[in-house]
């Protein structure tokens, strides 16, 4: 089988899972408690009224039916209306995404290099002092809840000091230094938990494959040891290591719920939120699919660096 | 609201009779309004179902940015009393039919005059069915609304209601434009003028010039936001990056009250959670169960421990202290386990186990649940407490077993109040108790002419409810919040926090 064709396999599988993934999404969505009509109306819910909003949204329709309308619209590329808010859930989500997306981004930007030249040094200096300290701290920092970073570092940097504002306040026409100001926390609270599994995770693989054979024959062969580690060991580990990067930068994108509440940011994880809580239904499951499609397309092109970085894997 | 027969509504609405009036605080007149700047205020929740429209207002942002856009025909801008405000004259004689005269040379954002029939269209479209509308119990009472004159209309009512000037001061009733269905922007005669509108991130409006208050308001520029997290807000004012928050809660103010750069407003509200015994199921239809449990609750301790002193203690019926129908001659109920152990074990009730449903939904339930659980151990009830979330708390558990609890939300007036929850076939009358005698005085007050009379009735259906009724109200609960001290002119407003939401027109900022 050629590189492409296994592509191709792996890209209908994620198609199908998507598919899964929304039927599931439907039915566990309609399985929470009261709907957008009930919600809306809150404790001043009359059974008119709720029976007028009810029919006004298409709510009474059989379920089965309104799964086929939804995954109907959804091939067409549009995901309907929002409930609560009665604007097209393209339009909130194009609003919030890009958000997330910049956010996620960023943070990536900075965590990954810190976090492979953290994990090679580490993988490097096996058993070390500095390996021994880097496992101490990645281990803390893996341990730290965001929600207690986050906090303290508004209550140091905010509140205390007012160096940097304690939500992320970005001004219709932000300069650098304002957006800078405006990232510092969120992304330092993000890379510090993305940092910390990344780097442990690289460490591990890079020393999974400082064990095996041809790296003891490199190492006899006089190789010195950054040579073994960076040329010989590191192409090899490359599958595991763009695995665990893809798995930090999927939990960037839906993960930030707690960053995004503390810091008050706009983006899409506290938008799926707000619909939970609005029960509004079309905005819930167009965030949910979006984050099972970067979950499935970040997973899918760790999976073609793996493929393409071990050829063992082509003839598989 | 006074409403002696011989005086017009206009000198009544006008006058300064201010019954539930609480004191400016001296640093709003130390200084002269000065006008310019830009400020920035936090509200406790924002979300995609932010709306400009002001039928689907549902939380204390929605009121804010509605009271900065659009105007009513009457405002309260100081105590419970209404005042006028698009209203020049508001005029009855039987109050179901009332005349209203708008006030000349008023003009929309968009600079068309305000006429009657943008009026008429404003109220009568929460009738709608299909438009959700929140107030539609309310404006059902409204028969019908017609066009008299360019600047005048009459309303009729289903049956007689002195209080129509306060309900039409609630944010759900501003005017706007006859027509407006396309709410994606405001079209108002409010203060502010809307600027961007991003629902869930965030609302700036800036100022009117052609607002009708000649020399108001004063800021440029207010951008109103929504942090949901209390902790958040708490620290986006302190960290200087918003003006005003609200919805502050008690334990915070102690970081607050610590910096000289900050400062807590407090509104005595009617805010309330209640213990609801439902009247038609065992045991807590039981009398003597209800007055029991009415002796249980440590009132004062809840006010203290709970709500660290924010907050008034209250009397088992809801007109809270400062209204202007409070009857101040009810003697308050005090914590007495020995008589709760009495009545229980009168009723044989004693030994028994009781599950109570508190949810964070409800504020401060749990808390008080699991103070009630302590102190009814000690007197031989067992009550079990079940926490359960806030998602679906009111449509799945609220008055659906006997003991519940419930929140209910400071209203503008007494009758509705009453009409809304106690009346016997009200849709939330809580406890489902029946009291033909509350229900015969409660029609009667909407009527009555003779304020005396009036408040007499108010008196009775107070005694009623904190005798037979079947809900208990320990404390009305305060609103807080909390402000950057640069900010003046803020002060407290008896109909909410925010200056009854409506702080936009009143603040300036000072440097």
């Amino acid at each position: 089988m050629t590189t492409l064709q296994l592509i191709l396999k792996r890209l209908g599988a994620a198609a199908l899972t998507l598919l899964l993934v929304s039927m599931i999404v439907f039915t566990i969505s309609s399985l929470l408690p009261g709907d957008a009509a009930s919600e809306t109306l809150g404790q001043s819910a009359t059974p008119e009224a709720v029976a007028a909003l009810r029919a006004q949204l298409g709510l009474n329709e059989p379920a089965p039916a309104r799964y086929l309308h939804w995954l109907g619209s959804l091939f067409t590329g549009d995901p309907g209306r929002s409930m609560s808010s009665d604007l097209p859930v393209r339009t909130l989500i194009a609003s919030r995404l890009p958000k997330s997306l910049f956010l996620a981004g960023l943070t990536a930007l900075i965590a990954t290099p810190i976090a492979l030249a953290l994990g090679v040094a580490a993988a490097m200096r096996k058993d070390s002092t500095l390996d021994r300290g880097l496992s101490l701290l990645t281990l803390s920092m893996v341990a730290a809840p965001e929600f207690l970073v986050a906090t303290l570092g508004v209550l140091l940097f905010a509140v205390k000091l007012r160096w940097l504002p304690s939500i992320t306040l970005i001004p219709e026409h932000p300069s650098a230094l304002d957006l800078l100001r405006a990232y510092a926390l969120p992304v330092a609270t993000l890379a510090f938990g993305v940092i910390a599994q990344m780097a442990r995770m690289t460490r591990a693989a890079l020393i999974d494959q400082l064990q095996q054979p041809y790296a003891e024959m490199a190492t006899l062969k006089g190789l010195s040891r950054p040579r073994v580690v960076l040329v010989h060991a590191l192409p090899n580990a490359a599958g595991p290591v763009a695995n665990a990067i893809a798995l930090s930068l999927s939990y960037l994108l839906g993960g930030a719920i707690i960053v995004e509440t503390i810091f008050n940011y706009p983006g899409i994880a506290s938008l799926m939120v707000d619909a939970v809580t609005s029960r509004d239904m079309p905005l819930l499951q167009a965030c949910a699919m979006i984050f099972c499609a970067a979950y499935l397309a970040l997973v899918l092109i760790a999976d073609v660096c793996a493929i393409l970085s071990n050829p063992r894997l082509r003839q598989a | 609201m006074s409403s002696r027969p011989d005086l017009t509504r206009r000198e009544a609405l006008s006058g300064l009779s201010a019954a539930g009036a609480l004191p400016v605080l001296p640093a709003a007149l130390a200084t002269a309004p000065r006008r310019g700047g830009r400020i920035r205020v936090a509200s406790i929740s924002s979300s995609s179902a932010d709306t400009l429209d002001p039928a689907k207002g549902a939380l204390s942002t929605d009121y804010v940015r509605h009271f900065m856009l659009y105007s009513g025909l009457t405002q309260f801008s100081d105590g419970l009393t209404p005042r006028l405000a698009l209203a020049e004259a508001f005029e009855t004689s039987d109050r179901v039919r009332w005349s209203i005269r708008l006030r000349k040379g008023v003009e929309f954002h968009d600079g068309s005059p305000l006429t009657a029939a943008d009026v008429v269209y404003s109220l009568l479209r929460h009738k709608t069915p299909a438009l959700g509308s929140k107030v539609k119990t309310i404006a059902d009472q409204i028969l019908e609304a017609r066009v008299t004159g360019p600047q005048a209309l009459e309303i009729r009512l289903s049956g007689p209601n002195a209080d129509l000037p306060a309900i039409l001061a609630t944010s759900h009733f501003v005017i706007i434009k006859d027509g407006a269905h396309d709410f994606r922007t405001a079209n108002g005669t409010g203060p502010y003028r809307l600027r961007a509108f991003n629902p869930g991130v965030r609302t700036i409006v800036s100022r009117n010039p052609n607002y009708w208050k000649p020399g108001r308001p004063y800021l440029d520029e207010i951008e109103l936001i929504g942090i949901p997290d209390e902790v958040s807000r708490v620290n986006a004012l302190l960290s200087g990056d918003v003006h005003l928050v609200n919805a502050i809660n008690p334990r915070s103010t102690r970081r607050i009250a610590a910096s000289h750069r900050h400062g807590i407003i407090e509104t005595r509200s009617g805010l309330y959670t209640d213990m609801i015994l439902r009247q038609d199921r065992a045991p807590t239809g039981d009398p003597n169960f209800v007055l029991a449990m009415k002796h249980l609750f440590d009132r004062e301790l809840i006010c203290k421990a709970l709500y660290r002193g924010y907050a008034t203690v209250a009397n088992d019926q809801p007109i809270p202290p400062g209204h202007p129908y409070y009857f101040p001659g009810l003697p308050q109920r005090t914590h007495d386990p020995d008589r709760a152990r009495f009545l229980l074990k009168k009723a044989g009730l004693l030994n028994l186990r009781l599950p109570v449903y508190a949810s964070p939904a409800a504020d401060g339930s749990v808390d008080m649940a699991s103070i009630l659980q302590e102190q009814a151990g000690q007197i031989g009830l067992r009550l079990a407490v079940n926490r359960v979330p806030s998602d679906g708390y009111w449509s799945n558990h609220w008055m659906k077993h006997p003991l519940t609890f419930g929140n209910t939300n400071p209203r503008p007036t007494a009758d509705l109040l009453f009409s809304l929850f106690y009346k016997s076939d009200a849709a939330w009358n809580e406890s489902g108790w029946k009291s033909d005698r509350f229900d015969q005085l409660l029609l009667a007050a909407r009527g009555e002419a003779d304020e005396a009379r009036r408040k007499q009735m108010y008196a009775e259906m107070q005694i009623l409810v904190h005798d037979k009724g079947g809900v208990v109200i320990p404390v009305f609960i305060s609103s807080l919040d909390a402000f950057d001290r640069r900010l003046k002119g803020f002060r407290s407003i008896a109909t909410g926090g925010l200056m009854g939401y409506a702080f936009a027109e009143y603040v300036w900022l000072e440097g």
